[in-house]
């Protein structure tokens, strides 16, 4: 398992030099006329400014040259100093988010992390539970039943599910408010006798001891947890019930009924602890996936997390932004990846003691 | 009665009943249609027109197939309109009007089937029109052909590219196969939406805002899945005696893999490539809602449904903006799905073996 482990190891700078290699790529395809906006927050109108330009960062250079500076950054002849470079944490200004693209991060990161975390226990739990009853009864009413919620489920693109939420629990019923929080909650919030210790509303309402804060928060992630979960479960529940279904029709299954045990024994502590073992890697990659990767949700349901700020980005076409997020979430899915590969390893005993 | 039960009951000394004397008589007007197609093909297109999910799947297939190919009887474009797909617009107006509401500028010729129906000669919104005024229903009807072509271009290429990176690489192995399979890696490391995002975004200043942005953005994130079942089912055909039996008689390669071990990945590829046809019409809607896809007015459903977010705190009234485009997306999606699903089903070795 140990030489598992460091060939896994081993495979992630190579996968991390090829992705950032790929990305860079990409934007090599636009010409250096439109890749010195990236440098430039505005071009003078001035006859030869934008060769200055061009000149002054290089834009004609070889691709090597390019990449390396875009990796480590580069000294500016006029300061001496360092700027630039993705390893050192600069990606540069984002047109749209009007901040450096490092301080926009961390300023959308905690609310994309808040709703990952709530959707996240849902998603995992509902989908693994459809997903059993549905193998369970195999081939009755309710595994059909599962099975078009699954498929029609696959069918609805997330936006159009999110837009009808909305027009009945929001436009119609107006059961739940949209945003973040609502007036006076943010009022409270801003003030400065609340401590944002995480810049996640929930969590720092229970820090700080305001339940009132922390219902009024949760409220307004309703909607989009539902959204995610719908989504989510369609895909989990049909990999949990085809994994559920080999499990039992597996011979130790048999065993274990014809010896006497209850159903409920069988399924439960026979059948599903080795049905889960697929079903873990994808659930994994799924909760990190919403870290960065719920562009429509945010956008849709007004949330300033990390997705949104991508798709606004990518709509004005500020490509700096738009890569940046990209290539950071690119990275966090990759890590987890390898997190989940090695956690795998420990639970499937075929890896382990191979 | 199963071929089983048939055969067994055979009387003695009668002339030996096989399994094809058995569908012979079962599926008379068929056994001609099995001649021509070939066991494999006609067992899946048989399967596909008897089992009632996938019948509906075709037919709504074939219902926006139709869609698309009568756009300009449902729907006629304007006489001066340079591009059909430019939907024609009743003024400029902000604010959307619900389905049925006269049209007053710019009327586009009356279709001949609206006054036989309605029995009215006035032409309407049928569907109501969007914020700028942009008629939803030329939007839908017209969006069909967008749809379809959007998912067949990026299904096609990306299963060409599947089969060409997948093949290669289960087929000469080693250092190449090494090589390819970490590329694919590459690829699909990134979150698919995002990754189709940036690139759509990074081609926007070259094509312009147009379908080809989503278009090409979804091929290039798109093939890694059907290289990796390519390889893998390529890998397994290849270990069988008689590719190395052709091997050994001297059968050229470029040979061995399109006549030899191709035939054998089609079926997975062909479930794989209806699921994803869907798919592919919904990622593109999706990138075109978040305004990396087509321009604004060009008949996309996506694009008609992003009008909706300028309606957020009004979408009961103004439901008709994401329900008749909306649905147009669903019902598509869920008719390749219904395909897939019914085709997996038919082509699976081990259900096949449980249903007897």
């Amino acid at each position: 398992m140990t030489a598992y482990i460091i060939r896994r190891l081993l495979q992630l700078p190579i996968t991390a030099f090829g992705v950032t290699v790929l990305v860079f790529l990409m934007t090599m395809t636009l010409d250096p006329v439109e890749r010195s906006a990236l440098y430039v927050r505005d071009i003078p109108h001035t006859p030869g400014a934008l060769d200055a330009i061009i000149q002054r960062y290089g834009l004609r250079d070889p691709f090597h040259v390019q990449y390396w500076r875009w990796l480590v950054g580069r000294i500016d002849p006029q300061t001496g100093e360092r700027v630039g470079g993705i390893l050192r944490g600069d990606f540069g200004f984002s047109r749209t988010g009007r901040l450096p693209v490092k301080e926009l991060l961390l300023t959308r990161l905690p609310v994309s992390l808040e709703l990952a975390l709530w959707a996240g226990t849902p998603i995992i739990l509902g989908g693994i539970w459809l997903g059993v009853i549905a193998a369970k009864h195999h081939n009755k009413p309710i595994d059909q039943g599962a099975r078009v919620f699954s498929i029609v489920g696959w069918s609805f693109p997330t936006f159009v599910f999110a837009l009808l939420v909305l027009m009945i629990f929001y436009a119609k019923l107006k059961w739940f408010p949209p945003g973040r929080l609502s007036d006076w909650a943010t009022q409270v919030v801003m003030s400065s006798s609340f401590h944002r210790y995480t810049q996640m509303n929930t969590i720092d309402a229970l820090l700080n001891l305001r339940l009132d804060i922390f219902w009024d928060a949760l409220r307004h992630l309703i909607l989009p947890i539902v959204t995610l979960c719908y989504v989510e479960w369609a895909m989990l529940l049909r990999l949990t019930r085809s994994s559920m279904l080999e499990a039992l029709h597996q011979d130790y299954v048999t065993t274990a009924r014809a010896k006497g045990l209850a159903e409920r024994t069988v399924t439960n502590r026979h059948a599903l602890p080795n049905a889960l073992i697929p079903v873990v890697t994808v659930a994994g990659l799924t909760i990190v996936g919403l870290i960065g990767g719920v562009v429509i949700t945010e956008t849709i349901f007004d949330l300033p997390g990390m997705g949104s700020a991508a798709a606004r980005a990518a709509q004005s076409l500020d490509l700096l932004t738009v890569v940046s997020f990209t290539l950071f979430s690119a990275v966090v899915l990759m890590l987890a990846n390898l997190v989940i590969d090695i956690l795998y390893a420990f639970l499937d005993p075929r890896v382990r003691l191979s | 009665m199963t071929t089983e039960t048939l055969v067994r009951r055979q009387a003695p000394g009668q002339r030996t009943i096989t399994r094809d004397d058995v569908v012979a008589w079962t599926l008379p007007e068929l056994t001609g249609l099995r001649k021509l197609l070939g066991p494999e093909w006609y067992r899946l297109l048989h399967g596909l027109f008897t089992n009632p999910l996938s019948v509906a799947g075709l037919a709504i297939v074939t219902f926006f197939v139709l869609m698309a190919a009568l756009a300009p009887v449902l729907a006629p474009p304007l006489k001066v309109a340079a591009d059909p797909y430019l939907i024609p617009r009743d003024g400029f107006g902000p604010k959307p009007q619900p389905p049925g509401s006269v049209w007053v500028k710019d009327v586009p010729e009356v279709p001949f089937w609206y006054p036989i129906i309605t029995g009215k000669d006035h032409w309407v919104h049928l569907m109501g029109t969007t914020s700028g005024q942009f008629d939803i229903w030329y939007g839908v009807v017209w969006g069909a052909r967008t749809a379809l072509f959007a998912g067949i271009v990026v299904t096609l290429t990306t299963v060409i590219i599947g089969l060409i990176v997948g093949s290669i690489s289960a087929f000469y192995g080693g250092w190449l196969d090494d090589v390819l399979m970490r590329i694919t890696e590459i690829f699909m490391a990134f979150p698919f939406l995002l990754a189709a995002l940036m690139m759509a975004s990074i081609l926007v200043p070259k094509f312009g805002r147009s379908i080809w942005p989503p278009t090409i953005a979804l091929i290039v994130f798109g093939w890694t899945r059907y290289a990796r079942v390519v390889r893998g089912d390529i890998l397994s055909a290849k270990e069988r005696d008689y590719i190395l039996a052709g091997r050994v008689i001297g059968v050229k390669d470029s040979r061995l893999i399109i006549r030899h071990i191709l035939p054998n990945v089609i079926y997975p590829i062909l479930v794989l490539a209806s699921f994803r046809l869907g798919d592919a019409v919904l990622s593109f809607a999706a990138l075109s809602f978040l305004g990396v896809g087509t321009d604004i007015g060009y008949a996309d459903w996506g694009q008609i449904i992003s009008f909706a977010r300028d309606w957020i705190l009004s979408l009961d009234t103004h439901w008709y903006i994401i329900v008749f485009p909306g649905a147009a997306l669903i019902i598509f999606g869920l008719g390749w799905n219904l395909i897939g699903d019914a085709m997996r089903d038919i082509l699976d070795p081990r259900l096949r073996t449980v249903r007897g």
